[in-house]
């Protein structure tokens, strides 16, 4: 690992400036992705920045309609929050799927969402929520978020501050895991807000994505029968070691139908 | 930069550059080689140890994150809150923990190698949830690898930890 200078800001503000002074500085959060890719010298920051000394950002709170979860909150303290399973428990139970306890206990939500991880698991539950991600300066729609593989519509000196995820009618998550990681081969949400269903697939291709295949037929019947006419052409999915692209096209289809049978 | 660390009840000042990785600090300035390093990719578990309380990979951590926290690591186990099983067994002539002694007495380990990880990652489990199931004690140690055991034992010997930890809790 090269060296870095260390700063521990207590707000966001102060978080911000240390970014825009410092070109080639980053955020820490909970080290969980970024603390193995400085191992591996992937990244070579000239600045760390922790957030963890900035507490506002570990709140979890019920705000009318949505819940509104802080980025420095822990996967583990989401799977273990009572607002969170009360309103959400689908979210409760997405968070207690990821990685291992360990990696639960430092791991947030935050670090997730910025990192955006085509395999990662919030992805899809900010995606078929239609979650907004506020950042120190706006509030970007999760559906103009993922842009890319590791890629998001976060500027450079940005900060995520929190995500608000609108409380749904019902839903669930279902994910094939990789082995070892637990990273999603395929992770897939199915939401009904009350209006409309949205569907948001992860681990299958080069970003999270929704799938208007199956959001169509849900919304016609929500019903596990009727994926049988389920379809993904498998020409964009990712095949690799673990899985080819066709696998990956199954598998979508079939945690669509575990998911709707959880929600039913 | 000079960081204090709290290890196992001890305030300890070292020196270490900001690139230092907890596990290092244990290992190479305060010499508490229970903490294994196994991988160098997050995913063994063997240097897991408490954090405030918490199981984390102190290979994942940074050193200058864990200025100010309470760290405990396995050397620690047998003298923190819940204590000795009244069973000799350690270096220094100490009692072991009791979910120590679970893993002695249930054959919980082979080589070694993954065990102080193993124990770290079980007590956590267990201070927060006195009562496992096999399936839950399976499922939490999904960060922790064995190349040995085959887990069955460790497995066993969590759940006789469990119930041995909650003995002594009232
Ligand atoms: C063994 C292992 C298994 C894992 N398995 C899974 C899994 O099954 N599913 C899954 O989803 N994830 C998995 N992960 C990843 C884990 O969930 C990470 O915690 C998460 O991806 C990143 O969160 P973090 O808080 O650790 O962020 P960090 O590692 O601290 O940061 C990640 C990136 O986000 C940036 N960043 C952090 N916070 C902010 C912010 N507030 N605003 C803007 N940018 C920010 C950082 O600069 C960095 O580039 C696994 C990790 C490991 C080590
Ligand atoms: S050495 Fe820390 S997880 Fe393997
Ligand atoms: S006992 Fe050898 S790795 Fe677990």
């Amino acid at each position: 690992m090269k060296d870095f200078q260390f700063h521990r800001p207590s707000s966001v503000a102060e978080a911000v400036a240390l970014l825009k002074a410092r070109p080639d500085a980053k955020l820490l959060s909970g080290g969980q992705s970024l603390i193995p890719v400085l191992k591996l010298d992937l990244a070579e920051p000239s600045d760390l920045i922790s957030l963890a000394g900035i507490g506002e950002l570990r709140d979890i709170r019920v705000d009318g309609d949505r819940i509104v979860i802080g980025a420095l909150v822990t996967h583990d303290a989401v799977h273990r929050s009572p607002e969170v399973q009360q309103h959400i428990p689908a979210l409760a139970t997405l968070a207690g799927t990821i990685g291992d306890a360990q990696v639960r206990n430092r791991g947030t939500l935050g670090g997730s969402v910025a990192h955006a991880d085509p395999a990662a698991d919030y992805p899809a539950a900010l995606l078929a929520l239609g979650a907004t991600i506020a950042t120190d300066r706006r509030k970007i729609a999760a559906d103009d978020f993922f842009t890319g593989l590791f890629e998001t519509a976060l500027e450079r000196d940005e900060v995520v501050v929190a995500v608000h995820f609108p409380i749904p009618k019902r839903a669930a998550y279902a994910k094939f895991s990789h082995r070892a990681s637990k990273y999603a081969l395929v992770g897939v949400m199915v939401v009904d807000t009350g209006h409309n269903v949205r569907v948001a697939v992860t681990g299958a291709g080069p970003k999270v994505f929704r799938h208007a295949n199956i959001e169509g037929i849900l919304e016609r019947d929500f019903a596990v029968d009727a994926l049988a006419a389920a379809s993904t052409p498998p020409d964009e999915l990712n095949g690799d070691l673990e899985a080819s692209a066709e696998y990956r096209a199954h598998l979508i289809t079939v945690m669509a139908r575990r998911a709707v049978q959880a929600c039913l | 930069m000079a960081i204090t660390l709290r290890v196992n009840r001890q305030a300890h000042t070292v020196d270490c550059a900001p690139n230092t990785l907890l596990v290092d600090v244990l290992r190479e300035k305060l010499r508490l080689t229970g903490t294994h390093v196994g991988c160098d990719t997050s995913q063994c578990g063997a240097c897991t140890v408490h954090v405030d309380g918490r199981s984390v990979k102190s290979c994942t951590m940074l050193a200058v994150e864990a200025a100010d926290a309470e760290i405990t690591t396995i050397e620690g186990l047998a003298s923190s809150a819940d204590g000795s099983s009244g069973r000799s067994g350690l270096a220094d002539g100490g009692n072991l923990h009791p979910m120590q002694a679970a893993f002695q007495e249930c054959h919980g380990l082979q080589c070694g190698f993954c065990t102080p990880g193993m124990v770290m990652s079980a007590t956590d489990l267990c201070r927060r949830n006195p009562k496992p199931t096999e399936h839950e004690v399976r499922h939490w140690l999904e960060g922790n690898l064995c190349r040995c055991t085959g887990y069955h034992n460790i497995v066993k010997a969590v759940l006789a930890g469990a119930e041995a930890m909650g003995g002594k809790a009232k």
